[in-house]
């Protein structure tokens, strides 16, 4: 179940990034998706009920216009940090905590504070995640964690957990 | 019409890798040039792809360049993570005052780990 999804994900994508129907690449995209789940496929989620539920997608569609907002706040305020004269910045690494269970949950939303106001994540060490913050507003643990991951994580529960 | 958007969107994103070429250079150490280098630089080509979309509209072009957007993001913070990360370890300081750092005794204590 969980290596037919996987294959049946991996020849959607590469028809589409081909676009092209002829027999020969059709059989191209089957082999290559073949020999990428043989190698990748115990990687892959464990839970593939998960696909199957319509909620998950609507939320998923949500938490993408939230992340390109936060993205393109995060880009002004680092061009601005960029051409201001004096260049405001006060760097630091931060820990935080996570509440998120899943490795593909922890995966994204990695990815996602990356992509954010001048955060990017250094490693996931148990249940904490380490950031550097390219200005550190406040050190109180309570405050940095909501700025920082707080907005992300509830929508994630609701599509990977 | 379309092509306007298109316009538009390219020139956003010429903009923004512009600032993230000129972050890369002004910034002091690895970690803020990799804040400039990731999030401007990402956002900027991401836009010139959706460009891209307005232009070609739903054709081959077009949807090729949409679906190249999110392995970008993902790759690019894939990497980002890895740099950092890597030079971290390697010991790299994190500016000439750090405000706070966390990761220092994580580190510390995986090195003393390794030793024993």
């Amino acid at each position: 179940m969980k290596y037919i999804t996987f294959f049946l994900i991996l020849f959607l994508f590469w028809l589409l990034l081909t676009f092209e129907l002829s027999v020969a690449n059709i059989i191209t995209g089957a082999v290559a998706s073949l020999i990428t789940i043989l190698f990748f496929g115990k990687y892959f989620v464990n839970d593939v009920k998960k696909f199957f539920h319509p909620h998950r997608y609507f939320w998923l569609i949500v938490y993408t216009f939230v992340f390109l907002w936060e993205c393109l706040k995060a880009n002004f305020d680092v061009a601005y940090r960029v051409i201001h004269p004096a260049m405001p910045i006060k760097p630091g690494i931060v820990k935080v905590k996570l509440n998120l269970k899943t490795g593909i949950g922890r995966t994204i939303l990695a990815a996602s504070i990356t992509m954010t106001p001048g955060t990017i994540t250094v490693d996931i060490i148990e249940d904490f995640i380490y950031i550097h913050w390219i200005y550190v507003h406040s050190t109180d643990p309570e405050v940095y964690s909501k700025k920082i991951s707080g907005r992300f994580e509830n929508y994630l529960k609701r599509i990977f957990e | 019409m379309n092509s306007i958007i298109g316009v538009i969107l390219l020139f956003i994103g010429l903009l923004f890798n512009l600032f993230g070429c000129i972050g890369l250079i002004r910034f002091p150490d690895v970690y803020n040039r990799l804040q400039a280098g990731t999030k401007c630089v990402t956002l900027g080509t991401s836009s010139m792809l959706l460009g891209m979309l307005f232009f070609f509209g739903f054709s081959e072009a077009g949807i090729k360049a949409v679906i190249t957007i999110p392995l970008l993001f993902l790759s690019a913070s894939v990497a980002a993570h890895a740099l950092i990360r890597g030079s971290y370890i390697f010991g790299v300081k994190i500016g000439d005052q750090p405000i706070k750092d966390d990761y220092k005794e994580q580190v510390e204590t995986d090195e003393k780990n390794e030793v024993k």
